[in-house]
């Protein structure tokens, strides 16, 4: 398309099948400890 | 629902049911604004009259963009439907996995803006319960958290304060405890360290090093920032003593985690200088963050502070651009968004799992759901003896997801925030189910930074 780029992303729907194993950081414990996200917290799931 | 933003001279749009993102010309930005709402026939002509004069703009033009974009919908990634209102969890009853043990509720600074009123959480004061925990109750929180950890692996444990070191033998043991018997329990556990440096020396330093997947050092910044609020109780600041320590132990860091952490307020609004000098000091992963006050406090944030704010925001995302393209790079915790290898949509979901996936651990071994919520007796959940007592409670903070929030609903952000932080809810309105708008107009602009910045260098890859 020579006016729109697509930038990767997870695909999100694919993750109800392999998702939720729960083995990720938990939200709070890295760093920010008051202001709550989990933008950048990283997918630890091996079979996804 | 699209949403559309321009950053640093990027125009993106945002699927938000998705998680879709797109680098778009202004073009393509008029079309998607007007997609909805017009017709074909109509956008050629708005698109024409703004863009006349410009060669590159024909009709043929706008009229494949408008199939472009006819064609993302018709893929899912654009104006999409959110299919995940009702996705059950996969775990009905998920397991805990995460405690912060508040190891010492006592600490070496007087800090004025701590939410911890200086470790003692307000209740503490009477000297009837103690500030230091024991190794018992130590041993017992890791044993509850195995326990209770279900087929969940990675456990993780940060010691918390008040100021950790100040009992610093209790971390030691407690570490030493959980390795002992993680290999039998199938666990791995990883440890956080947050301290404010006083005794950061270099037994601690080779110790965290060795035993702390992360440690988090408290530094604001500037060093009339920094020693405005964090300072000894004799009133002497502390940032001529704990700079060298913490550049002594990132030095002995090597390739490990940490993470130099500052606080914000109303007294430092342009804190992008106090990131900057950070990074002078020779930090580079940084994380700075709004301070938690009541709405008097003289150092809280205003509603006049926001566009300030939003302007620091947008610098440090330019300014960290500029460093990476210089082979210099900082990182920002909430720059830090991985596009690719992000959460799962259950944990977009979830939210941080306070309450339920994560709970505080007081230096008597009473549980809370978060480090926020310690020594609110309203939310004192059970001990780490007998486990949870309260289980309403915890099933409260279980259901308080993004799509408990009706606000969240339309929110564009909702899938990266995950509905928020429930003690900034319960601090802003009384109620954990409430949101902080405050801290989520925060949030969006961080995360629309976050988004440009992950757009420039796509964009900057492919010239």
């Amino acid at each position: 398309m020579k006016r729109i780029k697509t930038v990767a992303t997870r695909d999100l729907k694919k993750s109800v099948k392999c998702g939720g194993c729960g083995e990720c950081q938990t939200s709070c414990q890295s760093a920010c400890k008051t202001s709550c996200g989990v933008a950048n917290q990283k997918c630890e799931n091996s079979n996804k | 629902m699209v949403h559309l933003f321009e950053s640093n001279g990027y125009y993106i749009a945002v699927d938000p049911a998705s998680g879709s993102i797109h680098s778009l010309d202004e073009v393509a930005y008029d079309v998607i604004s007007l997609f909805e709402e017009k017709t074909e026939d109509e956008i050629v002509a708005a698109l024409l009259e703004k863009y006349r004069g410009r060669p590159d703009v024909t009709e043929d033009e706008i009229r494949e963009c408008v199939g472009d974009v006819r064609e993302l919908k018709e893929s899912g990634v654009l104006f999409s439907e959110d299919e995940f209102r009702d996705l059950e969890p996969k775990d009905e009853k998920s397991p805990i996995k995460a405690l912060c043990l508040h190891v010492a509720h006592t600490c070496n600074l007087n800090c004025e803006y701590c939410f911890a009123a200086q470790g003692k959480y307000a209740g503490d004061e009477t000297g009837k319960r103690p500030a230091l925990m024991s190794f018992e109750v130590a041993k017992a929180s890791i044993d509850f958290l195995i326990k209770n950890s279900g087929t969940r692996r990675n456990l993780e444990v940060d010691f918390f304060g008040g100021e950790p070191l100040m009992n610093f033998d209790v971390v030691k043991k407690a570490v030493a405890y959980a390795r002992s018997v993680e290999k039998e329990a199938g666990k791995n556990f990883r440890f956080t360290l947050t301290t404010n440096g006083v005794l950061l020396d270099d037994e601690v330093t080779e110790y965290c090093n060795r035993e702390m997947n992360n440690v988090v050092l408290s530094l604001d910044g500037r060093r009339e920032v920094h020693d405005r609020f964090r300072r000894f109780y004799d009133g002497r600041g502390s940032y001529d003593e704990i700079v060298p320590r913490f550049q002594r132990f990132v030095e002995k860091r090597g390739n490990r985690s940490y993470y130099v952490r500052g606080t914000f307020t109303h007294m430092n609004t342009d804190f992008t200088r106090d990131l900057f000098h950070m990074a002078d000091l020779g930090f580079r992963e940084l994380s700075m963050e709004p301070v938690v006050s009541k709405p008097g406090d003289p150092y809280a944030l205003t509603e006049d502070d926001l566009p300030v704010l939003f302007e620091q925001y947008d610098i440090l995302a330019c300014e960290m651009l500029k460093r990476e393209r210089e082979g210099d790079p900082i990182t920002f915790y909430h720059y830090m968004i991985d596009l690719t290898e992000g959460p799962c949509i259950y944990k977009r979901i979830t939210g941080c799992g306070s309450g339920f996936e994560y709970m505080a651990v007081t230096p008597w071994g009473e549980l809370f759901p978060c480090h926020q919520f310690v020594n609110d007796p309203e939310y004192s959940l059970g001990n780490v003896f007998e486990g949870v007592k309260n289980p309403t409670l915890s099933e409260k903070f279980r259901n308080c997801g993004v799509y408990s929030h009706p606000e969240c609903a339309e929110c564009w952000a909702r899938l990266w925030c995950a509905g928020g932080c429930a003690a900034n809810a319960y601090h802003a309105t009384g109620d954990i189910s409430g949101i902080y708008e405050y801290g989520c107009r925060l949030f969006r602009h961080r995360l629309e930074c976050a988004i440009m910045m992950n757009v420039a260098r796509e964009e900057e890859k492919q010239d």
